[in-house]
């Protein structure tokens, strides 16, 4: 089998994840009413930031990316220049990280949250052809969240549903599932990623005191989402959803599905509508973005890595954009097997979200 | 092919189950409500003997919520890890096709036939009045 240098993006690719950032809340006050804009300067709310991605984090933007001024990949400008163009993208899908998720007023949520997606159609979808989006919905409140997806889904650019890994509750609980019924019913997967609410410790076992140590748990998270989605049956009552982790890594998989798939083997009674294994409906059923990948050593070991998920229709390439994941163009990582290149960089894609097969 | 006599019908009564070894192997039976079932005492994961494991029924499901209780009494579940095996073929639950119980069949037959022959019941004298649980092995 031949593995694959450290290389270049072919044209044509579809990048599953990269991230606009809104420049401030001002920039939001178009697609506010006039009341949400008056609470922001009567509240004197600047900006709604996060400690998920600190902006002055090497990890947040590749310095070679980062503007003179203001916030990395602020603008379809910057995009363009960065990646949209020289490694000449089909298509790129917007996952805005903005910190919506943060507030606690349910009313706030959805307002912010409905203009941020807003904010994504015009300042973004509309003055670029190549690019496509997530839905951010508000899970402060699921109504909320439910009439988000309704209002934003006869837009086809629109091509995911996007929440957060650390939320208030597991997201396989019941009560989200309004949500998922949404999301299956437009032909829209479910992307999770890194990032936290805050309304628990971002590490299982409470507060860390470094940011290594945060960004290091977000995959934890992750997994921990994954275990709820399948345990609490959402796969099996939405047998038309797909869920896409973003940014989660993958190189965990093989020893989490040992794992999972060993105790469901022996404590399947307490979750009998699981009936078929873990590792069977993550295969079937979950995809992952490329990057960050945590690779082994060698491209050998890679390449055995992936033997032992067994699929190849798993991994949707990502740059992760203006995340510092790779230096220079080389988003493809040593050691994919060369006749799975193609299927990552499109096939896996086009599978994914049906709305990118659409004219 | 080799007939084994396990026992008379009225010394293996319902409810009950015996640890028995023939050519050698360990060999589990268990009486269910009359029926008889013959496994190798082995668990196909590890090895753990099946004579300790638990007999209960299978948790079955249409959707999240709906918990279905069928099949009680059937369903062995191994004593060390869980796995959940059918009593009446040995199938696992967890890999059906692949992790399978050894089973055995097992007839009832009555004292004139087991006195013919062939079988091999060096324990036993037998009455032609009774009846007798068989094994084949
Ligand atoms: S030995 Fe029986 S389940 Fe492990």
């Amino acid at each position: 089998m031949s593995l694959i240098p450290p290389s270049l993006i072919p044209p044509g690719a579809i990048d599953c994840d990269v991230h606009p950032a809104v420049p401030d809340l001002r920039a939001l006050f178009p697609y506010l009413n006039n009341h949400w804009r008056d609470q922001v300067v009567q509240r004197g709310m600047g900006d709604l930031e996060t400690i998920s991605y600190p902006p002055n984090a090497p990890l947040s933007a590749r310095s070679d990316w980062r503007p003179a001024s203001g916030k990395p990949a602020s603008s379809v400008a910057q995009m363009r220049e960065h990646i949209l163009d020289p490694w000449q993208i089909r298509t790129a899908i917007l996952n805005p990280l903005y910190g919506v998720h943060l507030l606690f007023s349910e009313d706030m949520a959805a307002a912010f949250t409905s203009a941020l997606n807003d904010w994504v159609r015009h300042e973004w979808l509309d003055r670029d052809e190549r690019l496509r989006a997530s839905i951010v919905v508000p899970l402060q409140n699921v109504d909320m969240a439910v009439a988000e997806i309704e209002r934003c889904a006869s837009d086809r650019r629109f091509v995911q549903v996007l929440v957060m890994a650390l939320g208030e509750t597991p997201l396989g609980r019941r009560h989200f599932w309004p949500i998922y019924a949404a999301a299956a019913r437009h032909g829209l997967p479910l992307g999770i990623h890194p990032g936290s609410s805050y309304r628990h410790p971002v590490t299982p076992t409470g507060w860390p005191s470094y940011f290594t140590e945060d960004y290091a748990a977000q995959s934890l998270a992750l997994q921990n989402q994954l275990t709820s989605l399948i345990t609490e049956g959402v796969f099996q009552k939405f047998p038309d959803l797909t869920v896409v982790l973003l940014e989660s890594g993958f190189t965990w998989l093989p020893g989490y599905l040992w794992r999972l798939t060993k105790f469901w083997r022996g404590l399947r009674l307490e979750v009998p509508w699981v009936n078929v294994s873990p590792t069977e409906l993550v295969r079937e059923r979950v995809r992952f973005t490329l990057q960050p990948l945590d690779a082994p050593p060698t491209a050998a070991d890679l390449e055995a890595l992936l033997r032992h998920v067994d699929s190849d229709k798993m991994l949707l390439f990502s740059s992760d954009y203006p995340h510092w994941q790779f230096d220079g163009d080389e988003a493809i990582p040593a050691g994919l097997p060369a006749q799975s290149l193609q299927r990552i960089l499109v096939d896996n894609p086009m599978d994914t979200y049906p709305r990118l097969g659409e004219p | 092919m080799s007939r084994h006599v396990v026992s008379s019908v009225d010394d293996f009564p319902p409810g009950t189950r015996r640890l028995i070894t023939v050519k050698g192997r360990p060999i589990v039976v268990f009486n269910i409500e009359g029926e008889y079932f013959a496994l190798l005492n082995r668990c196909p994961h590890q090895q753990a003997s099946l004579f300790h494991g638990t007999l209960t029924g299978l948790v079955a499901s249409s959707e999240p919520g709906c918990y279905k209780f069928e099949r009680e009494g059937e369903i062995l579940r191994c004593p060390w890890h869980g796995w959940e095996f059918d009593i009446r073929t040995g199938q696992s639950y967890c890999d059906p096709s692949k992790i399978q119980a050894k089973s055995y069949k097992i007839e009832i037959e009555d004292g004139a036939s087991v006195v013919k022959g062939p079988y091999i019941a060096e324990t036993f004298s037998i009455v032609v009045e009774e009846n007798y649980v068989v094994l084949e092995l």
